[in-house]
């Protein structure tokens, strides 16, 4: 069943896919925050991590 | 089997690879987070037939690789490709020393040394960092006036290993590039990547569309992949009046945009190709 979460930057709820993983990279529907789901149960997502330098291919 | 399966964040790339893995009855995925793992170098152990290497950040795949390799466990991509792969000054070395045909490079440690290469050259020119991906901190250079300029930015603003300089030859692409995919022995599938910019990486903004793998185009793909040390690589090619020419060779290739548009199975063949591998090392 998909679940709802609250984007920690702006507060706005949106939906998230049942198959969700752990670590993945979303983002926010309403300001386009990427965001990172740091658990599972209960679902919790944080601001996912600045590009840095050295990331890429 | 038990695939260990490097990672940071989860981009819809590595995404489609772990559903593709849940798929195959024989194989155990084991998710390791780069962010939490710790190596105790000498006393590591690691319960895996083989590592996959899906990193975001560069220096900690290269690292991880080694490590992991140190404590006898075989990766894909291994450390070697990684170290090649991730400083386009030993890529241009690796197909320097197989034959692959490259746009001319100069190499040079200082303003004044790299302006003279520069020179030497012509105009126009493409400097990079030796380090670095999605085109980013990449500059056509046409002139003497932006050559000064930039290297004293890069000098005075840049890390010291923007002080390498990595000098190409800027190559009339016509506005399109290939991207070729290469897993294992074989090149499954290509993309053009087209912009109005002289910078085409769909990171940037390019468009892929199906691009047919010519015998020319597997030829290059695979020599490169080969000159790199194999395994699961993807080949940046122009195209030019004197025939391909290899621009540079990712090692944790993405290749979200390019399944619809190939109509190739990317992640299955790399789940296949890692499958085989882990079958091996058992």
């Amino acid at each position: 069943m998909n679940q709802n979460v609250t984007c920690p930057v702006c507060d706005a709820v949106f939906e998230v896919a049942e198959n969700v993983e752990l670590n993945e990279l979303l983002t926010c529907p309403d300001c386009g925050s990427e965001l990172e789901v740091v658990n599972l149960k209960p679902l919790e997502v944080a601001e996912a991590p600045q590009e840095e330098e050295d990331w890429g291919e | 089997m038990r695939i260990g399966f490097l990672h940071s964040l989860i981009r819809k790339d590595e995404k489609l690879l772990i559903d593709e893995f849940r798929k195959r009855a024989d194989a155990e995925l084991v998710p390791v987070d780069d962010r939490k793992i710790t190596f105790t170098l000498g006393n590591d152990k690691f319960d895996f037939d083989v590592v996959l290497e899906r990193c975001i950040n560069h220096s900690r795949a290269l690292h991880a690789l080694m490590l992991f390799e140190s404590s006898g466990i075989r990766c894909i991509n291994n450390s070697q490709v990684a170290l090649t792969c991730g400083d386009k000054l030993l890529t241009s070395r690796a197909l320097v020393q197989h034959g692959v045909p490259q746009p001319q490079v100069k190499v040079a440690f200082t303003e004044t040394s790299a302006l003279q290469a520069i020179e030497e050259m012509g105009y126009p020119v493409v400097i990079k960092p030796a380090v670095g991906s999605w085109g980013r901190l990449i500059a056509k250079i046409n002139d003497r006036d932006a050559a000064e300029a930039l290297l004293e930015h890069k000098k005075v603003l840049g890390s010291y290993h923007h002080s390498i300089f990595y000098i190409q030859k800027y190559v009339e692409k016509n506005g399109r590039d290939i991207r070729s995919f290469v897993v294992g022995d074989d090149c499954i599938a290509a993309i053009y990547r087209s912009s109005e910019h002289w910078i085409t990486n769909t990171a940037r903004g390019g468009e892929a569309t199906k691009c047919e793998v010519t015998d020319e185009i597997r030829d290059i793909s695979l020599k490169a992949a080969h000159a790199v040390g194999g395994g699961i690589v993807a080949i940046d090619i122009f195209e030019t009046e004197n025939g391909l020419l290899v621009n540079e060779v990712n090692y944790t290739m993405e290749f979200k945009n390019s399944i619809d548009t190939t109509g190739v199975n990317i992640p299955a063949h790399i789940v296949d190709y890692v499958i085989k591998t882990a079958r091996e090392a058992q």
